[in-house]
């Protein structure tokens, strides 16, 4: 049947939707808008109108060198997601293709590590880095982060893995597929948009997280995270600068976070709710 | 028939995993918990002794600790309330037709994306300042008073800031819970002559319960955990006001260089994570049973 939408309706809904979602999206706007204002414009009160000055950004670059910690991020988020998908894809499709009786228990223990506390781990981990002169060491944090996220990769392969229909094989199998060609030409096909959407997910968590890589990075390993943390104790006129920061630290993942949204609810209630 | 051979091959295919994580799950859980029966300082690493469960008492008698408690409490309890009834607002809102829901749809989800340093400074120095910030500017605007919101409301500023960036987590995924349910379901009720509230009561909230458990007990694991807003903006004050458990660990053992004191504080936040955590598997694998 035809439930017809009076225009009326759907007028108010939207005008209601949009100034929802402006001011919940705007302390993202007010600050791209400072990031190209000059400092004296930042601090003078409420304007949304900028003189639209790029100088800030260059600021920021000169001065702070901001490139190190960017690509310190894109080292550790894409290296630790990586080096998760290598140790989990076999796992994730083990548990998919031969589920035993503990495939379940083994689910669910791997989800309850991902439960212990940050903090509750967070001397002995400080002292083990220390005692291995992994401080501030890429290295380090790269194993730390895709251990942190292993469960979740796991997770989020295993709900694709487990859609994929076991009979296609079978029928490969029938039509004369070789092992190789099942692999080749069958599994991985089917497999690549699952890994693709756990790919992306992890590396917007690895990107975010900020307990650890605050914590045991200073300088030379530090990505945005930590860089970011460092200007919470301004000098001088920042307001401008600071916001030009910002934008260049969240920018490429809001990006990508747009296109990620389904993979979103699904990686982060682990299937719970699709 | 090779279940032998393909049983054999799954666990080895597993093995990494398992192994990696059963090893990161005890050793360092082990030392915390070994820590916290020891008088360890950093700066008198050379005299390190056994004092039982002296680390625990000093937990229990310093007010900072039952003040971290109460404030952990407070920011997960405050930030669910404001996300759980924000979200269902805002998802019933999202789920009519409007135009242009593509871009609202982005524009609400964006804070999730925000790392919590970037978010908790934009609200800081942005919004929040009491010279500079948006709400300053209103509030002189309409010839109130500045608020200085990291001075007389620490707490209540970092339950928004994080409430902020949880928000659009818990509208996505009722969200996607509503635009499952049954669009002929609520047409019926409707032609039954059923209004907007009971709709809502009797239809909507029932099949939106298990999307806000999973949205409740996830966040929860996160918010015990928040860190990094504190950091930037009261970095735990005035005092102890906005420290919570989580921070007082952190100051305990590397501004305190007290080991054996942070481990203990360590054990007890395991605990209290461990209640949450019985909560969540139970929803979850209930689900993996469907």
């Amino acid at each position: 049947m035809a439930r017809s939408v009076t225009t009326r309706h759907k007028v108010t809904a939207t005008i209601a939707a949009w100034i929802v979602a402006l001011v919940i999206f705007f302390p993202i706007l007010y600050t791209l808008i400072t990031s190209i204002k000059t400092e004296p414009e930042a601090i003078a009160g409420f304007s949304l109108i900028p003189s639209g000055t790029f100088e800030n950004y260059v600021t920021v670059q000169t001065q702070r060198d901001y490139l190190k910690p960017f690509m310190n991020s894109v080292v550790l988020s894409v290296g630790s997601t990586i080096l998760a998908l290598i140790i989990a894809i076999p796992a994730a499709w083990a548990m998919a293709f031969s589920p035993t009786k503990r495939t379940k228990d083994i689910l669910m223990w791997m989800l309850s590590t991902k439960m212990m506390p940050a903090v509750a781990v967070l001397v002995p981990i400080y002292l083990m880095f220390r005692d291995f002169g992994l401080l501030d060491s890429r290295i380090g944090l790269t194993v730390m982060l895709t251990l942190i996220n292993l469960p979740i990769v796991v997770w989020m392969l295993y709900t694709y893995f487990r859609e994929i229909p076991g009979e296609i094989l079978e029928a490969a199998r029938m039509d004369g597929a070789g092992l190789w060609q099942e692999i080749v030409y069958v599994l991985t096909p089917m497999a690549v948009p699952g890994i693709a959407s756990t790919l992306l997910l992890n590396v917007i968590l690895a990107w975010n997280e900020s307990f650890w890589t605050i914590r045991l990075t200073t300088t030379n390993a530090a990505p945005l995270t930590a860089f970011i943390a460092s200007f919470s104790s301004p000098q001088g006129l920042f307001w401008a600068k600071l916001s030009a920061a910002s934008t260049m630290a969240i920018a490429p993942i809001l990006i990508l976070g747009w296109f990620s949204q389904k993979q979103l609810v699904r990686g982060l209630t682990f299937g719970a709710v699709k | 028939m090779a279940t032998q051979n393909t049983r054999t091959l799954a666990r080895l295919m597993m093995a990494p995993s398992v192994l990696l994580l059963l090893v990161w799950m005890i050793v360092p859980l082990a030392m915390t918990l070994w820590f916290s029966f020891q008088n360890y300082n950093l700066l008198n690493p050379a005299n390190v002794s056994f004092t039982g469960l002296f680390n625990y008492r000093f937990f229990y008698t310093d007010p900072a600790f039952f003040q971290s408690i109460w404030n952990t409490l407070m920011i997960v309890g405050g930030v669910l309330l404001i996300t759980v009834i924000g979200g269902i607002a805002i998802a019933l809102l999202l789920d009519q037709p409007i135009f242009g829901q593509g871009i609202v749809r982005i524009l609400v989800i964006s804070p999730f994306f925000v790392m919590p340093p970037v978010a908790a400074l934009i609200w800081k120095n942005m919004i929040m300042h009491p010279g500079y910030g948006v709400l300053a500017d209103i509030n002189k605007a309409l010839g109130f008073q500045p608020v200085d919101w990291f001075a007389q409301y620490p707490l209540l500023a970092i339950i928004i800031i994080v409430a902020w960036q949880w928000l659009p987590f818990a509208t996505l995924i009722l969200l996607t819970a509503l635009q499952s349910l049954d669009s002929e379901q609520k047409e019926a009720a409707e032609m039954d002559g059923a209004n907007f509230l009971n709709r809502f009561i009797y239809l909507t909230l029932p099949h939106l319960a298990r999307a806000i458990t999973v949205v409740i007990l996830i966040q929860t694991i996160f918010l015990l955990g928040v860190y990094a807003e504190i950091l930037v903006t009261t970095n735990g004050g005035p005092g102890y006001a906005s420290t919570n458990l989580a921070f007082l660990i952190y100051r305990t053992a590397l501004l305190g260089y007290d080991v054996g004191g942070a481990s203990a504080g360590g054990i007890i936040a395991v605990i209290l994570a461990n209640i949450v955590a019985f909560f969540l598997m139970r929803a979850v694998g209930r689900n993996l049973d469907r």
